[in-house]
């Protein structure tokens, strides 16, 4: 132990003396760790926040166009939607056998950049979402906030909010003349749900008879038109049944039916009803080799996969966070030679410092500790400016760009990967001192100062 | 008194040992405990390497070399690097101050390297000795070449040696600075009760030694 802080004084020391290249070397190393860092938190957050806001959802059916911008827009929020279709052309298909939960999104409103979702209950179901406070909307135009739109709007139960057309924070004209009423707020779900504002179907069509934002106009032109009780779970049907006049206790817990299985005297409307997509999860695996397929083939929407879809982001992405990751490990090597050069530049010039080391009677391990330490030392530091700035980018990432935002991704956590870069860093720095370390070893013998 | 170091028939090589110096058999020496002895002789006689001999810095290819009764010659590298740390202080002709730490911390670093605590009361008396306690948190480039050489002292001292080597310690002096370097390592020899043994070439010090021994041509 003796020898360790002996051997720590000296290389302390000779790296003070040398503090330009010491802080460069610092710095270099700290940019490489900061890099990946960086990458790998970005990375490893939009995985796991898009696994968790898909778990549960098998399919998406929505208006043609692209599949991942259906699958951004609908099951991540991030894009906008391709369009809407007809609730009536979906319903023989989201009434399948295959089907066992079909859960409608109507979007085109948000609220200071938050989105209202004009959706079904079921919908909560799907992200095991808890109210915090208040209750769960029960008529047109009662709202419940997630828990980060809650927050960030300020907006509490029993607040008054206007919804905006359009999608984006500054979004386009006011439904001045129906604003919501916040009836309940969500306990945070740690998915996409806590950045939206939920509203019954009904809310988005009555707010949508006379106009029709982006995402309500129909590719097939048609007006949009959504009955208040849309539904597609026995929880929904049971709603319909309250509006005529039946009570019912609510378990929103029931098992959910298909969208297709709703009352006769709904079926006109229903032929105008328009949604923006049916999350859909399957009642059988064996339906995701033929239900897609059928989809594309027999109707004239599309159906996209949101593990395929977030599987080809990750490959398109993959090629530019493989190429930053590679310069990344470039910088660090880099820097990896910086200290391997300064420790045996250092060594030439310290070869009578070391000598002089064992003629005051320092053992031969003490002369290796101090090299190996100052690699280490460096090592060390680069780590920890590394780590920090690798942090401190995510969450300037996280806080300047609104995707990020959307994706709740930031500096402020810590992932096991962090460890392997850490332990990287340190076994590099570790192994540039280590011929150093030898030709310490080697050189510093007492017999050198004599020879002077 | 008793023998604190005692050499025979040494042979080695100038210059540190290396196969291509030539061989120079060095004369016999043997020096009391608490005893200053000048070995005294021109460049090239040896002196330097009877020092480095005693110090266990330099290879001895036949001979006996005796310190505190325990023969250097037959001790492995870490042996006689404990046995330099502990009971042999060395003031070098190049001082060989390490330039990247001060004044207190080479001298706290010379206790450690030797398992020894850092005894801080210790190098405040002998830099109040010296005269070197304000320049105690300089480095060694803030230093005379004076000051540096009382720096040495104090180092070759800090550990209490038994002996005390100084190897032309007066060579680059004038003659005032001469006599004062001299006086000094007699004073803090006998202060600390440490053998003194000075190799040099420089004859203005010979009439400070009551034991001289002459090697080569001197």
């Amino acid at each position: 132990m003796s020898h360790l802080a002996t051997a720590f004084s000296i290389a302390a020391a000779y790296l003070r003396e040398k503090r330009l290249a010491t802080a460069l070397n610092v710095l270099l190393l700290g940019l490489g760790v900061g890099t990946i860092i960086a990458l790998v938190l970005l990375l490893a957050q939009a995985e796991d926040r898009m696994e968790r806001d898909s778990a549960g959802i098998d399919l998406v059916i929505g208006a043609k166009g692209s599949p991942m911008q259906l699958i951004l827009s609908s099951v991540f929020q991030v894009d906008i939607p391709t369009g809407n279709i007809l609730a009536a052309d979906a319903a023989p298909i989201i009434s399948s056998p295959m089907v066992k939960r079909a859960v409608p999104l109507a979007l085109g409103d948000s609220y200071k950049g938050f989105r209202i979702v004009g959706t079904s209950k079921d919908y909560l179901h799907l992200y095991q979402g808890k109210v915090a406070g208040g209750r769960l909307w029960e008529k047109p135009l009662e709202a419940v906030l997630g828990a980060d739109a809650a927050r960030a709007t300020g907006l509490g139960v029993g607040a008054e909010f206007v919804g905006t057309h359009g999608l984006a924070e500054s979004g386009g004209s006011e439904h001045g003349d129906h604003p919501y009423i916040v009836v309940g707020v969500l306990a945070s779900s740690g998915t996409v749900m806590d950045r939206l504002i939920l509203t019954d179907l009904a809310s988005v069509w009555e707010l949508h008879e006379h106009t029709a934002p982006p995402a309500m106009v129909s590719k097939a032109s048609t007006p949009p038109s959504i009955p208040p009780n849309q539904s597609t779970t026995k929880a929904e049907k049971h709603q319909h049944a309250d509006k005529a006049g039946k009570k019912h206790d609510h378990a929103h817990d029931e098992k959910p039916i298909s969208a297709g299985k709703v009352d006769e005297h709904e079926h006109e409307e229903d032929e105008k009803r328009e949604v923006t997509a049916y999350l859909i999860q399957y009642a059988t695996p064996l339906a995701a080799v033929s239900f897609p397929r059928t989809v594309n083939a027999t109707s004239a929407m599309q159906a996209a996969s949101p593990a395929l879809e977030s599987a080809r982001l990750f490959q398109l992405v993959g090629v530019g966070v493989t190429a930053l990751k590679g310069f990344a490990v470039v910088m660090m090597v880099c820097a990896g030679l910086g200290i391997f050069i300064g420790l045996m530049n250092a060594l030439d010039e310290r070869r009578a410092d070391l000598a002089l080391l064992r003629v005051l009677g320092a053992s031969p391990t003490v002369v290796v500790l101090s090299t190996l330490l100052q690699g280490a030392i460096l090592g060390m530091l680069g780590v920890i400016l590394g780590v920090m700035m690798g942090h401190a980018a995510a969450e300037w990432i996280g806080q300047t760009y609104a995707a990020s935002q959307r994706l709740a991704i930031g500096g402020r956590v810590w992932i096991s990967q962090e460890w392997w870069i850490i332990s990287g860093a340190l076994l590099l720095a570790l192994v540039a001192s280590l011929m150093p370390a030898w030709r310490a070893y080697r050189d510093a013998t007492p017999e050198l100062l004599a020879a002077k | 008194m008793s023998t604190l170091v005692f050499t025979q028939d040494v042979a080695c090589r100038y210059g540190g040992g290396a196969s291509t110096q030539p061989m120079i058999a060095l004369p016999n020496v043997t020096v009391s405990q608490g005893s200053h002895t000048l070995l005294l002789g021109p460049s090239g006689s040896g002196k330097t390497t009877l020092i480095n001999c005693i110090a266990g810095l330099q290879g001895v290819l036949s001979g006996r070399v005796e310190v505190a009764g325990a023969n250097i010659v037959s001790m492995s590298a870490r042996e006689r690097d404990q046995l330099r740390g502990t009971k042999i202080g060395m003031v070098m002709q190049r001082l060989h101050l390490i330039s990247a730490m001060t004044i207190r911390a080479n001298l706290q670093l010379a206790q450690r390297l030797v398992g020894n605590s850092v005894d801080n009361p210790l190098i405040e008396r002998l830099a109040q000795a010296l005269d070197i306690v304000d320049k105690l948190d300089r480095y060694p480039r803030q230093l005379s070449q004076g000051e540096a050489q009382r720096v040495a002292i104090a180092r070759a001292l800090v550990n209490k040696p038994a002996l005390l080597l100084a190897d032309e310690p007066t060579s680059a002096l004038d003659d005032k600075s001469c006599a004062a370097a001299i006086s000094l390592l007699l004073d803090q020899a006998a202060l600390h009760g440490a053998t003194l043994i000075v190799a040099t070439h420089d004859d203005r010090i010979k009439s400070r030694f009551a034991h001289v021994v002459l090697l080569g041509a001197a």
